[in-house]
């Protein structure tokens, strides 16, 4: 029999030699494949629950990581008010991964950006936890609560407030928002409860309105339309233009007419800067059927339109003017901000900034500077030119129509002692009777320091158009240093 | 010395081993156990409590307490078996421990504790309280009908429950127990007490067919009895795990018997037949070979009785790579079954490559251990039972260890000492003390002359090739 259980035992040193190769292939050989496996969620965990830089507004910080007595987790992310910041940070959470600049400047933030090689290498030396960079914004807290303010409770808004030579922002809010810290939670059940609650209430977390909406921009479009006309040489501010109550529009029964006959309907023609003012429709459509789409769309695109390249470093939903040929009473409703043309809050406050620029269209931005851990300046970007839009000469005499919008035209309550310039805008949805109420705007006219775009989406004309020049003129004035 | 074992000795005093090798070793193995669980302690960040000496103190006094009774009982015995029992039984108390420390917490270390005493105290008494182990083998019908009770249990009305899918499990009111894990040393006893006894039968009343000779129907009938029993059973519990091991236990225990491999070979064949027709017939058992081929599909590891499990406790294992994240410092709780099923795979992530190789190791010198007794006996019953068991340890690790490393398709069995659980400690346990009975036996100096019957108890005459192969230790 002993010769039996020798073999035997020759059997079982087999088998175990199997299972310590098979110990050694999984923890040695395959180990990388395994930890980077898309279903492997221990590096999430283990980020999730290690320290984590700070994003700073003015300083202090919006959104930070504090230890927590949780034994599985280190750390717990907090977000200070959220309801000012949820759309810009997003949220960092296990059950639902990263958005907003949580995801964009997660390099920077984890400290496992490339910059931070050295740092990670004192690290594993010294044994500390990895910290992380902090990354200051260019978000100025006082004109982000302002710009906050302007939008009312139960509304869908959004605004942006920006410094047009730097392309700077200044202040980027939204409503309706939610409160981040009830997904940072660490239990992924919980998280689960409170995204239903989130969602339930008819909020997307994934998403930052002012760079991810694009509603019809309505009558703000105008701006483009007109610098398109300037552009031709066959229309100047003072020229006379003519305005039809109505306007056939080709191969159609369809008419355009002026918004709501109003005061456009009194005047066979008029001045162009006096059309501007008030926003009449028919000499628009009548202009862009004469210069073509591809003049306004050429005009669209050097402010940004058709672009999906823009990150600030949110990545910004592209903005769209049809590139495709329409008929021309697609493209005559089209200039009118309607149809198929869209625009985020922050491409609006692009072309505002470009006029105010002297024609030049910054590159909008968010990031300050990013500081290691021991606050030594690791990345501040410099103000980058987006496009040299227009002429400095077209862009003065824009500025001068949009200060008419406010001094006499549709913006009148923004009149303020502070000169502003800019433009209204009303979309109408379909056929619902709500409506995207604009407006865009600089301020001073003289010397630029903010441009200021506020959009109500889906709202009634009488609420969204009592919201805007009121509104923008609150902004300005607590923003704008006298 | 007042027992009867020892009476030889008494009229020829023998020196006693003063067992300081298990002294030695068994310090050690406190010192292991006690350590990983202070270190898992401090690495989920609790500081040294009550708790922790309190197991400190038990481990130490079971360990003091099984060397004072094999010095008294049986001081012929091993000296390697019970320190390494006893370190892989600290190293699992230490890991649940841990894990019992993530929130929201649970309370299992202090229950395994509780068992490990109850297991060691009666793997003492096995050791005091049976005089002469191969008294075992007049029983032979007995212990297949005690193997029978304890598979059927789980399936009597008020105590049989229920737990994922298994119906393995009886309710005795103050905790549930799993019979099956008693019924593999019952069975083994069994297959053993019957295989001594019929070796010859089986082996020369045959019929040659071809290059094969087969045993006759009836000296293989009771052993295919009790295969179809336990099988019958294991089926409708639907324990795989159970299955292979018993099955593996029942060929192994024929092999060491008749060293026929061309039988095992048979049975090999006959299972593999049985694994394409279950596959076919039992959607279960051909989800979990789906699970085994395919686990790193998407879709599988998040399919119902997918390949989550395996895959998360092979990403546990990866994470661990050749070091470990240290005890306390990783994420074995990702897994399901931590503390029990997957044990290995948390050892593997907190212990890295060098710690898993070492406990799989000391499994290895245990089996080796059992097993070297059974080339040390003198007897068939104690040569086929205690080799059985040695196997029956290894194809238990070879099954659960290889199903967590993804060798073979993962099935549920326990890490014999690790696992969370009471009635795999204690069946294991009381194989330690049944092992160490053989061990001393075979070890005593045996006196020659007319004494060799006295300690044979009549074991001698149905194996006649017993005095030749005494020699040989």
């Amino acid at each position: 029999m002993n010769e039996s259980i020798r073999y035997a035992w020759y059997a079982v040193v087999a088998a175990f030699l199997v299972l310590i190769g098979a110990a050694s292939y999984i923890q040695v050989v395959a180990a990388d494949d395994l930890r980077t496996h898309e279903a492997n969620s221990r590096e999430l965990y283990k980020q999730f629950g290690g320290p984590r830089g700070p994003i700073l507004v003015g300083g202090e910080p919006i959104v930070e990581s504090v230890p927590s007595d949780s034994s599985s987790f280190d750390y717990q992310r907090v977000y200070h008010d959220p309801e000012l910041y949820s759309g810009i940070t997003g949220f960092y959470s296990l059950a639902y991964g990263q958005t907003g600049l949580e995801q964009r400047l997660n390099g920077w933030l984890s400290g496992t950006a490339d910059d931070l090689f050295i740092e990670r290498i004192r690290q594993t030396f010294t044994g500390a936890d990895n910290p992380g960079a902090s990354v200051e914004l260019t978000i100025d807290p006082e004109a982000q609560r302002v710009a906050y303010s302007a939008l009312p409770e139960g509304m869908k808004a959004s605004v942006v407030v920006s410094e047009p030579a730097t392309g700077r922002i200044l202040a980027m809010a939204s409503r309706p928002n939610y409160d981040t810290n009830l997904l940072a939670v660490h239990s992924t059940t919980q998280a689960s409860e409170n995204m239903e609650k989130i969602t339930g209430k008819g909020v997307s977390p994934y998403q930052n309105p002012p760079t991810y909406n694009i509603p019809q921009p309505g009558s703000t479009f105008k701006l483009i339309d007109a610098i398109a006309m300037l552009e031709s040489g066959e229309y100047s501010p003072t020229g006379q233009v003519s305005v039809p109550n109505e306007l056939p529009l080709p191969q159609t029964n369809n008419t355009i007419s002026n918004f709501r006959g109003g005061i456009c309907d009194r005047r066979g023609s008029a001045e162009l800067s006096w059309i501007f003012a008030q926003s009449c429709n028919t000499p628009f459509s009548q202009a862009a059927m004469d210069l073509g789409q591809d003049a306004i769309r050429d005009v669209a695109e050097r402010f940004g339109f058709n672009d999906s390249s823009i990150t600030i470093p949110l990545s910004v939903n592209a903005s769209h003017f049809p590139t495709e040929e329409i008929p021309q009473a697609t493209l005559a409703q089209s200039v009118l901000g309607q149809v198929d043309v869209r625009a985020s809050a922050l491409q609006m406050n692009m072309v505002a900034a470009g006029i105010a620029n002297d024609g030049t269209v910054m590159h909008p931005q968010m990031v300050d500077t990013v500081r290691g851990p021991d606050l030594n300046v690791l990345e501040e970007p410099q103000p980058e030119v987006y496009s040299e839009a227009i002429t400095p000469e077209i862009a003065d005499q824009m500025t001068e129509m949009m200060l008419e919008v406010v001094q006499s035209g549709t913006a009148m309550p923004a009149r303020s002692s502070i000169p502003i310039a800019a433009k209204t805008g009303t979309a109408d949805i379909g056929t619902t009777g709500k409506v995207n109420s604009w407006i865009t705007g600089f301020a001073p006219a003289d010397d630029p320091q903010v441009a200021v775009t506020l959009v109500y989406e889906e709202t009634d004309y009488s609420v969204g158009s009592q919201l805007t020049a009121k509104n923008l003129k609150k902004i300005v004035e607590a923003v704008v240093e006298q | 010395m007042t027992n009867t074992i020892d009476s030889v000795e008494t009229e020829q005093p023998v020196k006693k081993p003063l067992r300081i090798t298990e002294i030695l070793l068994m310090v050690m193995a406190v010192v292991i156990g006690s350590g990983a669980y202070m270190l898992s302690g401090l690495g989920m960040d609790q500081t040294l409590d009550a708790q922790y000496w309190i197991q400190l103190g038990v481990m130490f006094a079971l360990a003091i307490a099984f060397h004072i009774v094999l010095r008294l009982r049986a001081p012929f015995a091993d000296q390697y078996i019970m320190p390494l029992a006893l370190t892989l039984n600290g190293l699992g108390l230490a890991m649940i421990h841990r894990l019992d420390l993530v929130p929201p917490g649970t309370n299992l270390a202090n229950n395994q504790l509780l068992w490990t005493a109850l297991s060691i105290i009666i793997s003492m008494a096995i050791v005091w309280f049976i005089i002469d182990y191969r008294h075992m083998r007049r029983f032979t019908y007995v212990w297949l009908l005690a193997s029978a009770i304890l598979l059927i249990l789980p399936f009597l009305p008020f105590i049989g429950v229920e737990i994922y899918g298994a119906r393995i499990w009886v309710n005795l009111g103050i905790g549930s127990f799993q019979p099956g894990e008693v019924a593999k040393l019952t069975l083994a006893i069994f297959f053993a007490s019957y295989l001594s006894a019929n070796r010859d039968l089986i082996l020369l009343a045959g019929r040659k067919l071809g290059p094969l000779a087969f045993p006759r129907v009836q000296d293989l009938g009771p052993l295919v009895v009790a295969w179809l029993v336990a099988m019958g059973v294991l089926v409708f519990q639907r324990d795989l795990g159970s299955a292979v091991l018993f099955f593996g236990l029942f060929m192994a225990m024929i092999y060491l018997a008749t060293s026929r491999l061309s039988w095992i070979i048979l049975g090999l064949v006959a299972v593999g037949a049985g694994g394409v027709i279950a596959v076919n017939l039992f959607p279960h058992v051909e989800a979990r070979i789906d699970g085994w081929l395919n686990a790193f599909d998407m879709d599988m590891i998040y399919a119902e009785h997918g390949s989550h499990q395996v895959v998360q406790g092979l990403f546990g294992l990866a994470s661990g790579g050749l070091f470990g994240s240290g005890l306390g410092e990783g994420r074995p709780d990702l897994v399901f079954a931590a503390n029990s099923d997957m044990i290995i795979a948390s050892f593997g992530e907190e212990l890295g490559l060098v710690g898993l190789a070492a406990i799989l190791l000391i499994f290895f010198i245990l089996v080796t251990r059992i097993m070297r007794i059974g080339l040390s006996a003198r007897d068939a019953f104690g040569k086929l039972l205690a080799a059985g068991l040695g196997c029956a340890m290894a194809i238990q690790m070879f099954v659960v260890v290889g199903g967590v490393l993804r060798v073979i398709p993962l099935t549920g069995l326990t890490t014999p000492f690790m696992a969370a659980g009471g009635s795999s400690l204690l069946a294991n346990w009381m194989i330690i003390g049944l092992v160490l009975l053989i061990s001393h036996t075979a070890n005593r100096p045996m006196l020659a002359g007319p004494m060799v019957n006295a300690s044979g108890a009549g074991g001698g005459a149905a194996v006649p090739g017993q005095p030749l192969e005494a020699g040989e230790r």
